[in-house]
């Protein structure tokens, strides 16, 4: 496709760990680390998502857990409907149909919210996008029937063809193919036309609009590709965990996505999944130790940012992508 | 000869300060008309605002007989308006070739295309590198524009500027932080496309302006105080005194 040099390597040779390593542990009765790959994944196509909009596109979205959200109560809610009756219109475990709504409504919202938050710039898109997760959050929350603050288990997972969500394993590879497909979106995406727009008012704006281009619609329609990537993260974070609750669209996991994709390196292909990667093994074998395992995360952060260009991906291939 | 560009009674100010104060000027298809006047006359101002970056207070721009008053700068710069910037406006972190391939691309249909590469597409790119060539940087084409000196800054803006395929091009002081040299080059290399486009020339430099233009406006203090030939201008006594003086 486009040129095979050092990245590309580490990208697929890392890629191939990520698919082949849970499956040995797996096939050896180990079951853990299988689930464990899951979540990563599942994050790391949020993450990627993320990536379009702010590595690519310079925008600082700071609400991206919303989707999240989005995603998993678009499963979650209609299941709720099958088991405890009401909204017969909705009321299904179809997965096409939750899987779409996920990725409608989310792209909706991306569409709605950021028609205004890219009307701002700076420090203030930063405020107004986590104004908009907040709103969100605060909405689910409030709706008593779904659980407010307590949650929704989600009794059933996603019924889709071909696939069965309940066996972890196809579970596993189903986050696994989503995730490629959405790096090569991403991929496909920033190479094109539109990429180059994209990029190019990062770069400078104004050139940009000085040249024709009215970069406020480029950056709008990839918030919105954005948005609708991170609500299909979503719905498989729903199945992935059987549960949503409020608390999954807070601003701390915003903050989190935003981590993943600066520590992973912005604006590389796999940038977001190694950030995802050190994210989740941090978490897991931190969080046993100390209820204040954020604090490793952050320094080793701080330290990426400070002291390599490019995050944990520079690190890797040297400067640059 | 029609005016390609008409202006009347433009008017822009910030707080106290009149940086436009009534500008009557018209741009003649084809013709290159320099704008002279001291820093901080309202040169650069006034091309904001034909560009569209900024908006006038009060006043008209009509472009192709058509009002532009109120429209935004892309799509001024559809409709065939491009400037140059004084202080150099590059996408930085792409290379030389990336940076004119947009200008080309701009003008190449909408760019909501998502799938095929652009670094792939031959005509845009090869158009790219023929203006690269013209401006004498076709051995610099894959640098990282970060990396160019100053000076291939200064000829990236004027190559970018005719990839927009633009019939006015607005240049803002092209020769600035240029040395004898490389102003000369530019000096030629203007004199070599004269003609082909309407531009609207800041400049500095009054040896480059008098061996260039094809008409003169002398901007003071916010406003036009004479409008000739380069003959002309150099016999007004107004200008003599109020801008070109005793030097
Ligand atoms: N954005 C701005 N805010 C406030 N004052 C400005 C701004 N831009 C220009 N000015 C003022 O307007 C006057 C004209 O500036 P400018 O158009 O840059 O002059 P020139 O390009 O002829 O040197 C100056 O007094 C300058 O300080
Ligand atoms: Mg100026």
């Amino acid at each position: 496709m486009i040129g095979f040099g050092k990245s590309s390597w580490v990208t697929l040779a890392i890629m191939a760990i990520l698919l082949v390593l849970p499956m040995v542990f797996y096939w050896n009765g180990n079951t853990f680390y299988l689930s464990l790959a899951t979540r990563l994944t599942i994050l790391a196509i949020a993450a990627v998502s993320l990536n379009l909009v702010l590595g690519y596109g310079g925008l600082i979205s700071f609400g991206h857990a919303a989707y999240i959200g989005f995603g998993a109560y678009a499963v979650g809610i209609p299941t709720y409907h099958v088991f405890y009756g009401g909204a017969e219109g909705i009321a299904t475990t179809n997965g096409l149909f939750q899987f779409g709504v996920a990725v409608g409504i989310s792209a909706l919202f991306a569409l709605i919210t950021g028609a205004i938050s890219l009307r701002t710039k700076g420090v203030y898109f930063i405020m107004i996008t986590m104004a908009f997760a907040q709103m969100a959050y605060y909405m689910f929350l409030s709706i008593e029937e779904y659980g407010g603050d307590d949650g929704l288990v989600i009794e059933v997972r996603s019924k889709l063809p071909l696939v069965d969500l309940d066996n972890p394993m196809e579970l596993f590879v189903l986050s696994y193919v989503s995730l490629v497909v959405a790096m090569l979106m991403v991929r496909t995406i920033i190479h094109s036309r539109f990429g180059m727009v994209l990029q190019g008012a990062k770069g400078n704006n104004e050139r940009m609009v000085t040249l024709g281009y009215n970069s406020y619609l480029y950056r709008l329609v990839a918030f919105t590709i954005s948005g609708a990537m991170c609500g299909f993260a979503g719905a498989l974070m729903g199945n992935f965990s059987s549960f949503i609750s409020p608390e999954m669209m807070a601003w701390s996991r915003s903050g989190e996505l935003m981590f993943m994709v600066i520590l992973g390196g912005t604006a590389t292909t796999l940038g977001p999944v190694l950030g995802s990667a050190v994210f989740i093994v941090v978490e897991e074998f931190m969080s046993s130790y100390t209820v204040y395992w954020h604090l490793p995360f952050g320094l080793m952060l701080i330290g990426i940012v400070l002291f390599v260009r490019g995050g944990l991906m520079g690190l890797l291939v040297g400067k640059g992508r | 000869m029609a005016a390609l560009l008409e202006v009347r009674n433009l008017c822009k100010s910030f707080g106290g300060v009149a940086a436009t104060d009534g500008v009557d000027l018209d741009v003649l298809t084809g013709e290159l008309h320099a704008i002279i006047g001291p820093n901080g006359a309202g040169k650069t101002t006034l091309i904001t605002q034909l560009s569209g970056a900024q908006k006038p207070d009060s006043g008209r721009i009509r472009f192709k007989g058509h009002g532009i008053t109120r429209m935004p700068a892309y799509t001024r710069a559809k409709a065939g308006i491009t400037r140059s910037f004084q202080i150099t406006s590059l996408v930085l972190d792409m290379s030389v070739l990336d940076n004119v391939a947009l200008a080309v691309q701009a003008h190449d249909g909408h760019s909501f295309r998502f799938l095929k590469p652009a670094r792939k597409i031959a005509h845009i790119r090869d158009t790219a590198r023929d203006w690269l060539q013209q401006v004498g940087l076709g051995d610099r084409v894959d640098a990282p524009t970060s990396e160019l000196s100053h000076g291939e800054h200064r000829l990236m803006e004027i190559a970018i500027a005719l990839a927009s395929g633009a019939e006015l091009m607005l240049l803002d002081e092209p020769m600035a932080g240029l040395g004898p040299d490389e102003s000369a080059r530019m000096v030629t290399f203007l004199k070599g496309i004269k003609g082909t486009k309407t531009i609207l020339l800041i400049e500095h430099d009054m040896d480059a302006v008098f061996a260039l233009a094809d008409r003169i406006s002398v901007l003071v203090y916010g406003k036009i105080i004479a409008t000739g030939t380069p003959d002309e201008i150099r016999a007004n006594a107004d200008v003599r005194h109020a801008y070109l003086g005793e030097e």
